[in-house]
């Protein structure tokens, strides 16, 4: 009972949120609905019981994509509405229904037609956490090792992309040409 | 031995693609002399194997490499120099290697001098492999070869229409019976399981008539053609608008003559066929009065002499056709002699006459070139075969043949041809040589050709006499590998008076012909009353036959092309471009679709999506049901 | 009443709807990233279920790894909505037209 009441009432508050999201003009709206709409499906996971997946939800997501999102948006002008001109609402609407119905579809048919096996049965007495570690670093260890890599790359690539002069090397300057470029940064800052 | 055979072989070929090499250059003269050489090498060479063929020498047979093999199929690169090849070679290397020193003296001022000889030994090549292979295959790589070149020479000329139009006709006049000719081959191979001579004709004897028949219709439906019989004939008149070297050697002397020698060769298979035989020899002797009664008339100097030519041809095929193959291939040597020399001496004339063609238009020559004068004479003679020269004794044999056999008809006919053959060779003379001096008119100055063409031509002029006493020699060669008989009539009476009657017959004619036209004045235009009768229209438009071809062969085939360009727009390049249209059209459209906007683009991707997710779900559901499917349609009958 | 498996697929084809939706109709590009997030959030929740009522925990596992991707895109992709923010002052999807065809 209880489980259905937290489903429904979570169920219902995420879809509003990501609805704003995607229908709000103010993009500071936007980022809150999400943010919000984040936790919310964290919540999901703690009542389906990975515990862990919904502590890194909330961390990753909400903590780290969110703060990212919210110190991207100082870049821009937010306040700027963008003047939206769209085409029919219907057909966005019924194409984007009948691509998720039919994916939803296509992937539960195996599960429906009962001829799919349990690889990593959940072992009795044993965490939720505690069997995530077990399955991650044994059968997982390469594909999360390529995922730690991935996010390194993705974290030089935001710096160099996103930082200022990132295309001169200090190392290879002499100290002259470093000062020339301090001096330049202190008539900026001043 | 191989050693000669080789170079008989190869000569022309080394000397065709020596001169094919200056082809593009200015003329020179060194060209047609290196040519002339390297096929008078090959005829030493061919000497050198009659003379080891004369002496009882083994029969040479070689086989230079294979050529085909897979399954049952072998067919190699073999040569046979046996008694009957060896005649042909000598033939076609003696009158080549004359014409090509002819053709020095007769090409001097023209600009494809170097081509020419090109042309021309490339002509010899093929003719040697068609007389010295060993195969049908390989003689059916000459026929085209010869075929080939003599495209190349008639329409050597390509600046003229008419030469290049007459090169064509030939080239498809022959295309159509090498079909017929093909099929023969296939058959030969499908009853016989081979195609080399020594394999397959001793094969034949065990095969059943009807097929038997069937192989030598169709190989003779290509002899035909090449020797160009009624009703293929047509193109040979046409094919004097070749220069006239190349009428005399390919049109008179050798390549005419391939579609006797393959009678020849395969008089294994004939002798078992005596009908088709029977009907061999019924064409021939109708195509020899068919042909000469259109000389008669003709007003073309070289057409009459390719009338003469189809109509010994005609000869030569009746005596084939009977069974006396000796007596054809003794006669095709003859008749290669005196007709080379008469095509020469017609050349020289045309040198003289600028080219003039219309005998009636010339007169009195034998005063300028007394030389073309007398050897054209003496050529004549033969072709009408009057005693002592070539052609007595090759034509008076095939007649013997004829009444011997006791077909009196064609006896009769080629009697009468015979009377026709003397008359129209003198009416020429006469009107070329005799008489007024009717050239005056237009304003010509003649002069005789150069001393080394006469000098050329005097071997031939030799032969022309002679070769008769050849007889006895050329038959106690052939006797063995042909089945010769010797005919012979058993009352002397009876052939004293054929000698006699026929001799005298046809120096009736000749004398008859001096008097018509020996002192004729003026050149026709038209009018007199013979020229209206209805035998002269029919005899000059040769039958109406070209005509007929015209009007029943090339319209309706032309209608018919064009219907088929019509249909061949509408419904075949229609779809076609429509298809393209369709591509092109649809990329015009859809163009729209790259309009650089990601939102739009993502829009269609996620069109694309729903797209291939339904494909997926029909697929799934369709291999998930399959068993269903098939049962619900072959419940529909599909 | 019983949450059951198709309670989750449902609600997880509704989110995937509206991220659909929203990646179609936005045009401001930093919405369509967050329209992008809502794809993968809505993926994720199918995933967990479906590992929960098998008891099997490979599901959980492709969760993981599609935070991972969804927080290396951001990085990456908010890099190159800055580079272009400042190039062009602008972050409307209509004025990227440079690909017209």
């Amino acid at each position: 009972m209880f489980e259905a009441v937290a489903f429904y009432l979570f169920a219902f508050l995420t879809i509003v949120m990501f609805y704003i999201t995607v229908t709000t003009s103010q993009a500071l709206f936007a980022l809150t609905a999400l943010a919000a709409g984040m936790i919310f499906i964290s919540a999901f996971f703690f009542i389906l019981g990975a515990d862990f997946l919904g502590a890194v939800q909330i961390i990753v997501y909400t903590g780290a994509v969110m703060a990212l999102y919210a110190f991207g948006m100082m870049f821009f002008d937010t306040t700027r509405k963008v003047k939206e001109k769209n085409g029919n609402k219907y057909i966005v609407v019924g194409l984007a229904t009948l691509s998720a119905v039919m994916v939803v579809a296509i992937f539960m048919a195996p599960i429906v037609s009962t001829n799919i096996q349990v690889f990593y049965p959940e072992i009795e007495g044993v965490g939720n956490t505690q069997m995530v570690g077990i399955v991650l670093f044994t059968k997982y260890l390469i594909p999360f090792e390529v995922a730690a890599v991935m996010l390194l790359v993705a974290m030089v690539a935001g710096i160099v992309l996103a930082g200022k002069k990132m295309d001169l090397s200090l190392t290879k300057m002499n100290a002259e040409q470093i000062k020339e470029i301090e001096e330049k940064d202190k008539k900026v800052l001043s | 031995m191989e050693k000669y055979l080789y170079i008989a072989l190869f000569a022309p070929l080394v000397s065709s693609m020596f001169s094919a090499l200056f082809t593009n250059g200015a003329k020179k003269q060194f060209v047609g002399v290196v040519a002339s050489l390297l096929i008078f090498s090959a005829f030493v060479s061919s000497s050198i194997l009659l003379s080891n063929i004369l002496n009882g020498g083994e029969v040479l047979h070689v086989e230079m490499m294979t050529w085909m093999k897979s399954g049952n199929l072998y067919i190699p690169f073999g040569f046979v120099v046996d008694q009957i090849s060896v005649t042909m070679m000598m033939v076609v290397t003696l009158v080549s290697t004359i014409v090509h020193i002819y053709s020095i003296g007769y090409m001097d001022h023209d600009k494809g001098f170097n081509r020419f000889f090109a042309w021309l030994s490339a002509f010899v090549f093929s003719m040697m492999i068609l007389v010295m292979s060993d195969n049908f295959a390989g003689l059916f790589i000459g026929w085209e070869g010869v075929g080939l070149c003599s495209w190349g020479l008639i329409g050597f000329w390509f600046h003229k229409n008419i030469a290049t139009w007459a090169a064509n006709e030939a080239f498809i006049m022959n295309r159509i019976a090498d079909l017929g000719m093909l099929i023969g081959i296939f058959l030969v191979y499908w009853n016989t399981g081979s195609l080399q001579y020594h394999l397959a004709f001793p094969a034949m004897a065990h095969l059943d008539t009807s097929t038997l028949t069937m192989i030598g219709i169709f190989l003779f439906i290509g002899a035909m053609g090449k020797s160009a019989q009624f009703p293929l004939h047509t193109w040979l008149a046409d094919a004097m608008e070749g220069p006239t070297p190349v009428s005399a050697l390919i049109h008179a002397a050798t390549m005419v003559t391939a579609g006797v020698y393959l009678v020849i060769r395969s008089n294994e298979l004939y002798s078992l066929i005596p009908n088709v035989g029977l009907f061999i020899a019924s064409l021939g002797a109708f195509v020899a009065l068919f042909a000469a009664s259109m000389a008669l008339v003709n007003r073309d100097m070289k057409r009459v002499i390719a009338y003469s030519t189809l109509s010994q041809l005609g000869y030569m095929f009746a005596a084939a056709g009977l069974g006396a193959y000796w007596v054809a291939l003794f006669h095709l040597m003859a008749h290669a002699f005196f007709k080379a020399l008469l095509f020469l001496g017609a050349g020289n004339v045309m040198h003289a006459m600028h080219d003039e063609l219309d005998p009636f238009k010339m007169g009195g020559l034998k005063k300028v070139m007394k030389g073309t004068w007398i050897m054209m004479t003496i050529a004549s003679l033969a072709l009408a075969g009057i005693f002592p020269f070539a052609g007595f004794f090759s034509k008076d044999t095939i007649l013997e043949v004829a009444f011997s056999e006791h077909h009196m008809i064609i006896y009769g006919v080629l009697v009468f041809t015979a009377g026709l053959t003397a008359f129209y060779s003198f009416r020429l003379v006469a009107l070329i040589f005799h008489g007024e001096e009717r050239y005056k008119i237009f304003g010509i100055h003649p002069h005789e050709a150069y001393k080394f063409m006469l000098i050329a031509m005097s071997p031939l002029l030799i032969l022309a006499m002679i070769a008769g006493i050849f007889q006895e020699p050329f038959f106690n060669m052939v006797e063995e590998i042909l089945g010769a008989m010797e005919y012979h009539i058993h009352s002397h009476v009876t052939v004293w008076i054929m000698l006699v009657g026929t001799q005298l017959f046809v120096g009736l004619a000749i004398l008859f012909a001096y008097k018509k036209y020996y002192s004729w004045g003026s050149v026709p235009d038209g009018s007199s009353a013979m020229e209206n009768s209805f035998i002269y229209k029919l005899l000059y438009n040769q039958y109406y036959i070209p005509f007929a071809y015209k009007e029943y062969v090339m319209k309706p085939y032309n209608d018919i092309s064009a219907i088929m360009w019509e249909i061949d727009k509408k419904v075949v390049d229609a779809s076609v471009d429509g298809i393209a249209n369709a591509f092109y059209l649809t990329g015009e459209k859809t163009r729209d679709m790259q309009s650089g906007n990601l939102s739009t683009m993502l829009k269609w991707m996620v069109t694309g999506l729903v797209g291939l997710l339904s494909l997926a779900a029909v697929f799934g559901i369709a291999t998930r049901y399959s068993d269903e499917i098939t049962t619900i349609l072959s419940g529909l009958g599909v | 009443m019983e949450i059951g498996l198709n309670h989750y697929l449902i609600l997880s084809t509704i989110l995937f709807a509206i991220g659909l939706v929203g990646i179609m109709r936005r045009k401001n590009l930093l919405l369509l990233f967050f329209a992008t997030e809502i794809l993968l959030n809505a993926v994720n929740i199918g995933f967990a279920a479906i590992s929960h009522y098998y008891g099997d925990l490979t599901g959980e596992m492709f969760a993981f790894f599609i935070i991972a991707i969804a927080a290396s895109e951001l990085a990456v992709g908010l890099g190159l909505l800055i580079v272009w923010y400042k190039r062009h002052g602008s972050i409307d999807l209509d004025t990227m037209t440079s690909m017209r065809g």
